[in-house]
């Protein structure tokens, strides 16, 4: 590696990539992005769920565009147009079973990502922008899987936007007229399915790629953290590059090879031999179409929502209204934007936090978990009850941690990372 | 290294046991619980049996505006010559299969026959399956008969000759004040039909397993194909691994 000059210059390659060098910053580019951008060599298991969410979003883009030359965006034409994706067109069941698992496996990564900087820190000083960044593609992305669940036109799709969208109008004033607007009708039809066509296929995965970008010049700039959560920038060897750093490429991208070769395994398990995954990736009632007259007997929004849909039916209504539900699941998403200036720990990684933390990780966890099975289940029995224990649970977790992370003891730093996986 | 692998394997235990929880509370039912069918998807004969019931017994009222005939005779080996003798004689083999129910049925039934292509898929096989052998004589019904696993159901005992009359069992069991009261707990043939119970078990299998066919048509392709991918994905990944342990081999 010694042996590639480290110059950002132009570059003294000939030939085309030469030519274009002399043009545009192609080989500085690659330089500073790849082959000579230092990264801790100890990255672990958890790590790989970054290149894993550009690998789906990337499958979301690419079958997005392939399932948008059959789909048609109307309410009488919608239900039969996936169908016919299904059924008629070439590789259509592919496409769709690669987008509709696609879906659910974004937030799998996703969620396992965010854990991820929970774990060791990622989203404290100096990577605030970078979490935030995150934080912002996160709520994006719930925007563009609710959309994009409206569009087959299915009992669930029609009912679910009912409930959802309606969520809205619990609002004090404003509230009537803005479902209204967001409808754009008096009931969910077709002008609802235009406009949420529109938003999915283009302005919401418009704005997802901008920020996707941003995150990811966020993190190069800082360069990333690491499972120890410590600086690899003190100890630099004679030409400037960090003792503990490797260049991401070849390195890494061989590395997140096996990775990507790992969750190939598993993505194409699901979509070859078990696409509704139990009806929680592809829920049974929407085999059936949009019947404004026939409500499905349970409606839960799709799996990854249900922590926070029961976040919502765990708030009771108060004063004559629902609206604190609302606010309350608007809080819980929110919540999370603030957690760099929440977190007072001198160390960043669990490795070296006390045991207050360790216990509050694994309840909010838990309780993360246990909230999503309460969103699935019909409100009755155990599941009101075990939901208003969680929420409790996952807002003691963000708010009483100024104070928790700051009496907890910590364990010394190492000096330099500890081994490499 | 050591310690933070015990805590990795400690996550990913927790992360296990909460799911399974999940798994428990999600499997749990109400009502009275579907009979297995038994489908096999990649079963021709049955499928071909299927598709034959269905057109004589089923394609009366029910259509399936979804599957097109050329693409059932592909997929389930039907021969041209057969396949024209399962058609509406109107039909053409690029066309779907429609039902002859005008759209006014819904004045006999209450309801216009569900179309069912997806049925399988709204419902599942062993529901079908289930349905076709759920029927019960119930006076209070405007066709005579009702449905053990789908109450008040509409449609009239079509298939009553081939399966006979059943007649509703039931139970005793305590009410909410610890009264006993009686409830219907399953059906028992009165009057036998033509087919023997082995026979209209098998009918009931062919079809159930036809209309998952008709749900989902790739369905065993899919399937066939998925083991080529994953065994593709094995070999990519032990390469990959390798040559990851390849170029790792200088890092300390």
């Amino acid at each position: 590696m010694a042996a590639v000059p480290e110059s950002a210059g132009p570059s003294t390659s000939g030939g085309l990539i030469g030519w274009i060098d002399q043009r545009f910053p192609l080989t500085k580019l690659w330089k500073e992005q790849a082959a000579a951008y230092y990264v801790p060599k100890n990255f672990n298991f958890w790590y790989y769920f970054g290149v894993l969410s550009l690998v789906v979003l990337a499958n979301q883009l690419v079958t997005g565009i392939f399932l948008t030359m059959n789909y048609k965006p109307s309410s009488t034409e919608a239900f039969a147009s996936v169908e016919y994706i299904m059924r008629d067109v070439e590789g259509g069941w592919l496409i769709r079973y690669m987008h509709s698992t696609g879906a659910s496996a974004f937030f799998i990564v996703i969620y396992l990502h965010m854990f991820r900087a929970l774990l060791y820190g990622s989203h404290r000083k100096p990577r605030e922008l970078i979490w935030i960044f995150g934080c912002l593609i996160f709520l994006l992305l719930m925007a563009e899987a609710f959309m994009g669940y409206v569009l087959p036109w299915g009992n669930m799709s029609y009912w679910g936007a009912q409930v959802i969208v309606s969520l809205f109008s619990s609002l004090p004033v404003i509230g009537g007229s803005l479902v209204e607007w967001i409808r754009g009708d008096y009931y969910i039809a077709d002008a609802t399915l235009n406009r949420f066509f529109a938003l999915h296929v283009a302005a919401l995965p418009l704005a997802l790629v901008f920020l996707v970008i941003a995150h990811l010049m966020a993190l190069h700039e800082v360069g990333s953290n690491n499972p120890d959560g410590i600086d690899i920038k003190k100890y630099k060897d004679a030409e400037g590059h960090p003792l503990d750093g490797i260049p991401f490429h070849p390195y890494y991208t061989v590395k997140d090879l096996v990775g990507i070769g790992g969750f190939l395994l598993l993505f194409c398990g699901v979509i070859f031999f078990a696409p509704t995954f139990g009806g929680l990736f592809l829920e049974s009632p929407n085999f059936e179409p949009a019947n404004p007259l026939q409500t499905p007997p349970h409606i839960a929004p799709v799996w990854y929502f249900t922590p926070f849909y029961a976040i919502l039916r765990a708030i009771p209504s108060f004063a004559g209204t629902q609206v604190w539900g609302v606010l309350v699941m608007g809080a819980a998403v929110l919540i999370l934007f603030f957690l760099p200036w929440l977190d007072r720990s001198p160390v960043r990684s669990i490795r070296y936090r006390g045991p207050i933390f360790k216990v509050m990780l694994t309840l909010f966890a838990l309780s993360f978990v246990a909230l999503g099975v309460c969103g699935v289940k019909p409100p009755s029995g155990i599941y009101p009850t075990l939901a208003r224990i969680c929420t409790v649970v996952y807002f003691a977790f963000f708010l009483l941690m100024p104070w928790y992370s700051k009496i907890d003891s910590v364990k010394p730093l190492p000096e330099r990372v500890t081994g490499h996986a | 290294m050591l310690r933070s692998g015990i805590l990795m394997r400690s996550w990913i235990l927790m992360t296990a046991m909460a799911l399974a929880a999940a798994g428990t509370a999600m499997a749990e039912d109400e009502g009275i619980p579907l009979l297995k069918s038994h489908a096999d998807i990649n079963n021709i004969d049955s499928l071909q049996r299927g598709a034959r019931n269905f057109m004589n017994y089923c394609s009366g009222c029910h259509s399936m505006t979804y599957l097109r005939y050329n693409r059932m005779a592909t997929d389930l080996k039907i021969p041209e010559s057969e396949l024209t003798s399962l058609m509406f004689t109107t039909d053409k083999s690029f066309n779907t299969i429609n039902s002859a129910m005008p759209p006014d049925a819904v004045t006999w039934f209450g309801k216009q026959p569900p179309d069912l292509s997806l049925m399988a898929r709204a419902r599942s096989v062993d529901y079908i399956y289930s349905f076709l052998k759920g029927f019960y004589v119930d006076k209070t019904r405007p066709w005579g008969v009702n449905n053990l696993y789908y109450p008040q159901e509409a449609m009239p005992a079509v298939i009553e000759t081939l399966q006979g009359l059943q007649k509703p069992v039931f139970k005793s069991e305590p009410d909410e004040h610890g009264n006993a009261k009686m409830v219907l707990s399953g059906v028992e043939l009165m009057t036998p039909g033509s087919m023997k119970p082995e026979e209209y078990d098998q009918f009931a299998r062919d079809t159930a397993n036809f209309l998952d066919y008709a749900g989902e048509p790739i369905k065993a392709k899919r399937q066939s194909l998925g083991v080529f991918v994953t065994l593709f994905l094995l070999v990519f990944f032990v390469f990959a691994f390798l040559l990851k342990k390849e170029y790792w081999k200088d890092v300390h």
